[in-house]
């Protein structure tokens, strides 16, 4: 192992209501690979925020090769080789990708676009990172975003490399070339970082792993002398349970039935393209792929919130494509968005309010012109209690709850009124494993109830554990839909990646 | 060394006390900022403001004329909140406020033949719906096309005042009036009336129940809770189905109905006839009122009549030889300390004292 | 018409268009910054009136011009403190300038009304340029604040898309996360960005005082702060496009004094309604094709940045 590069030392960061990280420490040494583990919410961001000088600590202190800093901005971090490849990348996206490579960097005033971009061609060939240097950002995938954001690192001499789930969006072969740009970079003595939740990619790519409960740092591990076993143990304090939700059972009539619908983004781009499935009743659909792949509009155009541009969307065969939200909802059809905060609940309304949206105009809970208050409250206190929904009183606004409880609480409202048909998008990003696992059943029991579920997810291991089939969703259309038992996580990666089985030599 | 860093930690709740001590404490700021300018004009700032206070709040004739005032803010403030609720930045009061005293004028002065008893309600009926004219383009073309309504309704005051100016110096003069660009007087029975001797007219109950009828649609009615879930997010709002686009124009129109109803007010209750000056900037005004009582009706009543209150003694301040845009700059530094303060109602701030070598 | 009074109209056009141009090139360059400042009217106004004072005071109209500018620059500083520092609501913050500018500007010019300006920017023919034919007498018989607005555009162009400053300046509305991350200290060149424009805005003002309507006024802005902001809409956020509009606007404002000393019959009131009819209208068209091509403002206009924010 090379040199002490980085070091942590008792790092504590609080935010309102939350300790983010309570005396964290940790060491990084220079040509390794080392993951960061650890549950959502574990403080694993929070702390690589605060090694790139993005967040301040309120106590603690940091060692960079031996000297201590004391990071103002982001800048500073920079300055003293350290890089961060945010979940969110942080591109410009107007900008073409050599305007994101030199942004905030000194240098001639008027820029030589050429001398850049022979720049960036040297980095991407000798780190196998092909990108074209002129295209602007949003035209670019968003693995090719990826690539550009390490070149940005690289470009500014980044020694201390961090990427924050880098593996959300990319399909398993794209992730094996990111882990070969990654290992080539340690070779060549840069201390590589990175942040993880997936167990098999640790086991696979990490020299060292520290792994993080709770915003503290439980231990940290030779990838030699553990076992993904003991970091499971480690990363959730128990057992993880990796068995099937989904026990199968007959399937009943066709509920939804999407014939060729087509539809665009908030661009204009065509996002869905003929695409046309089934489900049925008691049926839970899978859809796999990478995000950004139609995932999105396709619930949205389900739900009523975006318009189909061709094709037809019946349930139970009653023609909706393209029928106000407010007939869709009456339909049955219930909608757990992508976004829970910010577009299946409002933050600063109360929770009463929340659990109002869907129901509102019933008779139940309002007349002609008021609403019946009385009804309004003994449902919303009903609903708290029944899904255990844990909050202080009704009366107070829902951005007061964790991740978990938004969740149940949305849940709570979309299954209460007997749905047909479940559209859920991520239902289980961001959450915990106990929410993840009440959030599941949930689903399980609709299932058992009669409903159609789509589910939509990014996380192959949930789509193994809930669906009967899984459909892989690339471009805009379904490249195939696998029964459960046929399925292999291979097989899905390629088709993630647009390539059908045979065709790929 | 020691070193201060300042932090800045999001409130989740905000307690009552900051809720109420942070603006009172904004507006004796502004109060202070502004005695810049007086003292700038040669006047002692204290007594200016203890005379001004006086002459507002001092005397009963004073506070009759304070509640003059009062009225056309209280109803233009409550036209604004209307559409902040959802958002929607209705700057163009002041214009409503014109059509609205215009349609009024009209009614009163041309329309033959009103039973004397139907007589103020169909001005006010005129006035209601010659405000939500006026709020109309901005409102249909912010619900279709997202066009920035701040400006559509702002730019609309301008094109407002001139219509009546035309009209004064025009086809409207009174022919008795000596030249002057106003019009005839109104018929008694056009005039809403007042209390007692003061000129303090009914406008003032026609706000306050116009106040407890926002109250009430906007915390009990089906309508009120779409609004609020929209005000809060749009996204929110079509995920529940609701329609945006016709509550935009919905909102903005009523907004704009309520500015008119104040230029009905005023003409009718105040000036018994329509002139040139028949807006002392109510309607940009309201929107500070309006943003101060952060929307609230009840606040609403109580901030419009401290605002009653400045305006009215606009005439102690040109008595003492200092030009009335004065009250306009006080009321913007105000608003500009007001604006500030929110930031200690949203935000926590901390004081973290660090030790630096 | 006859072709001298065709120059003559043109040749106002590019002067009453050209304190639209000073505050529209000013908003843009604060709004590229991911900044809204509504408060142009109030900027204007401030700056305007100081000019005049300054100009009378100092009997030079440069030195005039110079504290004009200054005026609407300090204005606009309390704009950045209020939604940059303190995080305020741009819209309302704007209007707070307005109001205040509108007061402000009334307060200390109230001795001035009348008062009449005794030094003023004389035109002057350009050499080579004012020889061409027709285009010469419109464009290059003006005073040298116009030429001082004919370099700016190309400049601000040139700044906005060629130069590495520029380019980190359209980030910070773009996307101030991606800039922030990479070092650029966003609240530091907000600041600046916002009294620049704030600086521009008071030349438009002051412009107006000293060259385009020579004259104190109580608001005699009368709008023209909006129609800017319209213009910068209408401009998508481009120098070139601004001049444009500015000029089209100018036109309408020299025409309505041209028209009736040729004797065309057309109710005065309803000429100085067009321009801000015009304006309602030209925003809506140029926002509904807008939307048609997806071409929008600066992503991050008009919010609050907050590094720390979850």
């Amino acid at each position: 192992m090379g040199n002490l590069v980085v070091e942590m030392k008792n790092i504590r960061k609080t935010f309102p209501g939350t300790v983010a990280n309570d005396q964290v420490s940790l060491q990084i040494f220079e040509g390794e690979i080392h993951a960061l583990l650890g549950e959502n919410g574990a403080g694993k961001s929070t702390l690589m925020s605060i090694l790139t000088g993005l967040y301040k600590p309120d106590c603690g202190e940091i060692y960079i090769r031996g000297e201590k800093v004391d990071f103002k901005a982001p800048k500073d971090a920079i300055d003293r080789g350290i890089g961060m490849v945010h979940q969110h990348f942080k591109l410009v996206k107007p900008f073409t990708v050599a305007e994101n490579v030199i942004l905030g960097l000194p240098g001639k005033q008027f820029i030589q676009q050429d001398e850049i971009v022979k720049e960036i061609n040297h980095i991407s060939e000798q780190f196998g990172l092909k990108v074209d240097a002129g295209a602007k950002i949003w035209q670019l995938s968003v693995g090719e975003q990826q690539r550009v954001e390490i070149i940005k690192m690289l470009y500014r001499g980044t020694n201390i490399m961090i990427l924050d789930e880098p593996t959300a969006v990319l399909t398993p072969q794209e992730v094996g070339e990111l882990f070969r740009t990654l290992r080539s970079m340690a070779d060549k003595n840069c201390a590589i970082i990175f942040i993880t939740h997936k167990m098999h990619e640790v086991m696979e790519f990490a020299d060292r792993i520290t792994v993080l409960r709770g915003g503290k740092a439980i231990a940290t591990k030779e990838n030699k002398h553990t076992s993904s076993n003991e970091l499971a143990e480690l990363m959730v304090g128990k057992q993880m349970s990796m068995e099937r939700k989904n026990a199968g059972g007959e399937l009943g009539e066709v509920v939804l039935k999407v014939d060729k619908v087509c539809a665009q983004n908030d661009k204009g781009l065509q996002a869905l393209n003929n695409i046309s499935f089934s489900i049925r009743a008691g049926e839970i659909l899978g859809v796999a792929g990478v995000a950004g792949n139609g995932q999105s509009v396709l619930s949205e155009v389900l739900s009523g919130m975006r318009e189909a541009t061709r094709g037809k969307i019946t349930l139970n065969g009653e023609d909706i494509t393209n029928k106000p939200v407010q007939s869709i909802i009456d339909a049955g059809v219930a909608f757990i968005p992508e976004d829970r905060g910010s577009t299946g609940l409002a933050g600063n309304l109360s929770v009463i309010d929340n659990i109002m949206l869907k129901e509102y105009r019933c008779k139940k809970f309002s007349g002609g012109i008021f609403m019946k208050d009385k009804a309004v409250r003994t449902r919303a206190q009903e609903l708290v209690d029944t899904y255990d929904v844990k909050i202080p009183n009704i009366d107070c606004p829902v951005k007061m709850m964790s991740g978990g409880n938004l969740q149940k609480l949305l849940l709570a409202r979309e299954t209460s009124f007997g749905p047909k048909l479940i559209v859920a998008v991520y239902p289980i990003r961001g959450l915990d494993i106990g929410a993840t696992d009440f959030i599941h059943d949930l689903l399980i029991a609709e299932k058992a109830k009669g409903a159609a579920i789509l589910l939509i997810s990014e996380d192959l291991e949930e789509l193994f554990k809930m669906a009967d089939n899984i459909a892989v969703m690339y471009e805009g259309e379904f490249m195939d839909t696998i029964p459960y038992a046929k399925a292999n996580v291979n097989e899905i990666g390629l088709l993630m990646s647009g390539v059908r089985s045979g065709t790929n030599g | 060394m020691a070193k201060t860093k300042i932090m800045l930690e999001k409130r989740l709740t905000v307690p009552t006390s900051v809720k109420a001590f942070v603006p009172i404490i904004a507006i004796f700021l502004a109060l202070v900022a502004t005695s810049i300018f007086f003292i700038v004009g040669g006047k002692n700032p204290i007594e200016m403001y203890i005379e001004m206070f006086g002459g507002a709040f001092g005397s009963w004739y004073g506070i009759s004329e304070t509640l003059v005032k009062t009225i056309p803010l209280l109803i233009c403030a409550l036209g604004v909140s209307v559409a902040f609720r959802m958002q929607l930045y209705n700057t163009g009061a002041e214009g409503q406020l014109y059509m609205g005293a215009l349609a009024a004028t009209y009614v009163a002065l041309f329309v033959p033949n009103i039973p004397t008893l139907l007589r103020l309600p169909v001005m006010m009926l005129a006035a209601l719906l010659a405000g939500a004219l006026w709020a109309f383009i901005p409102a249909i073309s912010k619900a279709l096309w997202d066009v920035n309504e701040v400006i559509t309704t702002l730019l609309l005051n301008y094109v407002a005042i001139l219509t009546v100016e035309s009209l004064l110096f025009g086809a409207w003069k009174d022919p008795n009036g000596f030249n002057f660009p106003q019009t005839a007087q109104f018929d008694q029975s056009f005039r809403l009336p007042a209390f007692g001797t003061t000129r303090i007219h009914m406008g003032l109950v026609i706000g306050i129940v116009l106040a407890v009828i926002l109250y009430i649609v906007f915390s009990k009615t089906k309508w009120g809770y779409e609004i609020r879930v929209m005000g809060e997010s749009k996204r929110v709002a079509v995920y529940s189905g609701m329609n945006i686009s016709r509550n935009i124009v919905i909102v903005l129109c009523l907004s704009g109905a309520l500015a008119g109803l104040a230029g009905m007010s005023e003409v009718s209750g105040v000036s018994g006839r329509l002139i040139r000056s028949i807006s002392d900037n109510f309607g940009y005004s309201a929107i500070i009122v309006a943003w101060l009582a952060r929307l609230n009706p009840f606040m609403i009543i109580v901030v419009s009549f401290l605002f009653g209150g400045l305006l009215s003694s606009g005439s102690t301040i040109q008595m003492a030889g200092l030009p009335a845009s004065t009250s306009y700059m006080l009321q913007g530094t105000i608003l500009f300390f007001v604006l500030a303060g929110e930031l200690f109602i949203r935000y926590k701030v901390r004081f973290i004292k660090q030790e630096v070598e | 018409m006859s072709l001298a009074l065709i120059i003559a109209v043109l040749a106002a056009a590019i002067s009453a268009g050209t304190p639209l141009l000073f505050s529209a090139l000013g908003e843009v360059i604060t709004e590229r910054t991911g900044v809204q400042n509504l408060g142009l009217e109030g900027m204007m106004l401030t700056g305007a009136v100081m000019g005049y004072i300054a100009a009378i005071t100092s009997g030079n109209p440069w030195i005039g011009f110079i504290v004009g500018a200054l005026g609407g620059g300090a204005l606009s500083l309390v704009h950045a403190v209020l939604v940059i520092s303190f995080k305020a609501n741009q819209v309302v913050s704007g209007l707070a300038l307005t109001i205040f500018g509108q007061g402000f500007s009334g307060f200390i010019g109230k001795s001035y009304i009348g008062v009449p300006l005794p030094v003023k920017f004389e035109l002057f023919r350009i050499p080579v340029l004012g020889d061409i034919p027709i285009l010469g007498d419109i464009l290059f018989k003006q005073d040298a604040l116009v030429y001082f607005s004919y370099l700016l555009v190309p400049l601000i162009f040139i700044f906005l898309f060629k130069t590495r400053a520029g380019m980190t300046m359209r980030s910070l509305g773009e996307n101030p996360a991606a800039a922030d991350a990479l070092g650029v200290n966003v609240f530091r060149m907000r600041y600046f960005y916002v009294f620049v424009g704030g600086l521009m805005s008071g030349m438009g003002g002051a412009y107006l005082s000293l060259a385009a309507s020579p004259s104190w006024l109580e608001n005699m802005t009368a709008g023209r702060g909006w129609i800017a902001i319209a213009l910068v809409i209408f401009s998508q956020w481009n120098p070139m496009r601004a001049m444009m509009g500015a000029y089209i606007f100018g036109g309408i404002d020299a025409l309505g004094y041209r028209l009736q000393t040729i004797g065309v019959t057309f109710s005065p009131i309803y000429l100085k309604m067009l321009p801000y009819i015009l304006t309602i209208a030209v925003l809506i068209f140029t926002t509904i094709m807008s939307r048609k091509k997806h071409l929008s403002a600066p992503e991050a206009l008009g919010l609050t940045y907050n590094r720390e924010e979850r």
